[in-house]
């Protein structure tokens, strides 16, 4: 796992899942395996062993994760699962957009010229290169 | 377990400890944070036994702490070791001072920590001989671990190291490791329980994550806010 960035005003906890999550969905990490052990882990990036404990309960809570006896911490995730994260997590950033953009007042039609407008330039941009 | 229970202590003029009542369990890293002066060491040093209350009590598993002293391993803030020691003289004097000297644990550390055994303590620099306070207090299998500013004043790198010495020793549920600082920056990520204390007083307390969640702050911002409020 990478070295993680933390936002100290937010969980811990959360964001070790969190970057657990994204390394699935950019297909770092797959199903079947072998993540670092806890204690690994929590030396890897310099957190509270307790924290790093929850983040891997909660991984195994939502099936992301289990722990075989004697063996380690293994990705549990199938492909399905994996697909059903990366558009949890797409629709996330989409929510926060939104939100952000009707909080500025764009209504929908301007939203959608700006994205327009923004896509076009990036087109522009990949054909230029 | 730690139990403060209405406890005070003056020195002269000023009231170190003001109804100080605190309760450190188990299996818990435990900040103690809060600003030059706010009775963080009067607290550390009233467990280790080195000071009594004027008022209320102090019980180490039920008992007064001078008679649990075995129980504790205690890092002081102060420059405790003599400067003609080396390293192998402090530990050979730990060994012979407390039983539950671990001698494995003490070598594995040395490597760990880039200690060597014949470095004098006069000679090294601050940042090895705060790791060498470490190294004495950690090989200790005490029941209490209690670090009281272990990290000022030394170099981010060292920092690491001790900080990262804590994590490998750790066992979740049992030795409790108590750790005062007004430098929480250092240590937002290894604690899991924090206890705020401003002029003798808790201001906040309770686990790191869920205060993280419900303030949607830093510990060190949360502590900004706090003694912001009791300055008003």
């Amino acid at each position: 796992m990478s070295q993680l960035d933390y936002d100290t005003s937010k969980a811990i906890y959360k964001q070790i899942i969190e970057d657990f999550q994204k390394q699935l969905v950019r297909g770092e990490l797959g199903p079947g395996d072998k993540i670092p052990s806890q204690r690994e882990y929590a030396l890897k990036v310099s957190v509270n062993p307790n924290t790093v404990q929850r983040a891997y309960q909660e991984l195994e809570r939502i099936g992301l994760a289990e722990t075989i006896r004697g063996q380690g911490t293994f990705v549990k995730a199938d492909t399905t699962l994996i697909s059903e994260i990366r558009q949890a997590m797409a629709d996330d950033i989409l929510n926060r957009f939104f939100a952000e953009m009707n909080s500025l007042g764009y209504a929908k039609e301007q939203i959608t010229e700006v994205l327009n407008r923004r896509l076009m330039e990036m087109k522009g941009a990949t054909t230029n290169d | 377990m730690i139990e403060f229970d209405q406890v005070g202590k003056r020195f002269g003029s000023i009231q170190a400890l003001d109804q100080l009542s605190l309760q450190f369990g188990p299996g818990k890293i435990i900040g103690l944070f809060g600003p030059n002066g706010a009775g963080k060491s009067t607290a550390m040093k009233m467990i280790a036994g080195l000071n009594q209350p004027d008022s209320g009590h102090v019980l180490v598993d039920g008992q007064k702490p001078r008679h649990s002293r075995v129980k504790i391993a205690f890092l002081p803030e102060i420059d405790h070791l003599y400067g003609w020691w080396t390293l192998k003289q402090a530990a050979d004097f730990m060994r012979s001072f407390y039983a539950d000297w671990d001698d494995r644990k003490y070598t594995e550390l040395l490597g760990f920590l880039n200690l060597r055994e014949d470095m004098k303590i006069s000679k090294i620099s601050k940042g090895q001989r705060a790791k060498c306070k470490l190294i004495l207090t950690v090989s200790r299998r005490a029941p209490y671990l209690l670090l009281d500013e272990p990290l000022s004043g030394i170099d981010i790198l060292t920092r690491e190291e001790i900080i990262n010495t804590l994590i490998r020793d750790f066992r979740e549920g049992e030795q409790p490791i108590i750790i005062s600082t007004h430098e929480i920056n250092d240590v937002e990520s290894l604690v899991d329980e924090v206890f705020f204390i401003d002029q003798g007083r808790i201001v906040v307390s309770g686990s790191a994550e869920e205060l993280r969640i419900t303030q949607g702050l830093s510990l060190v911002e949360i502590m900004k806010e706090a003694f912001r409020h009791v300055q008003q």
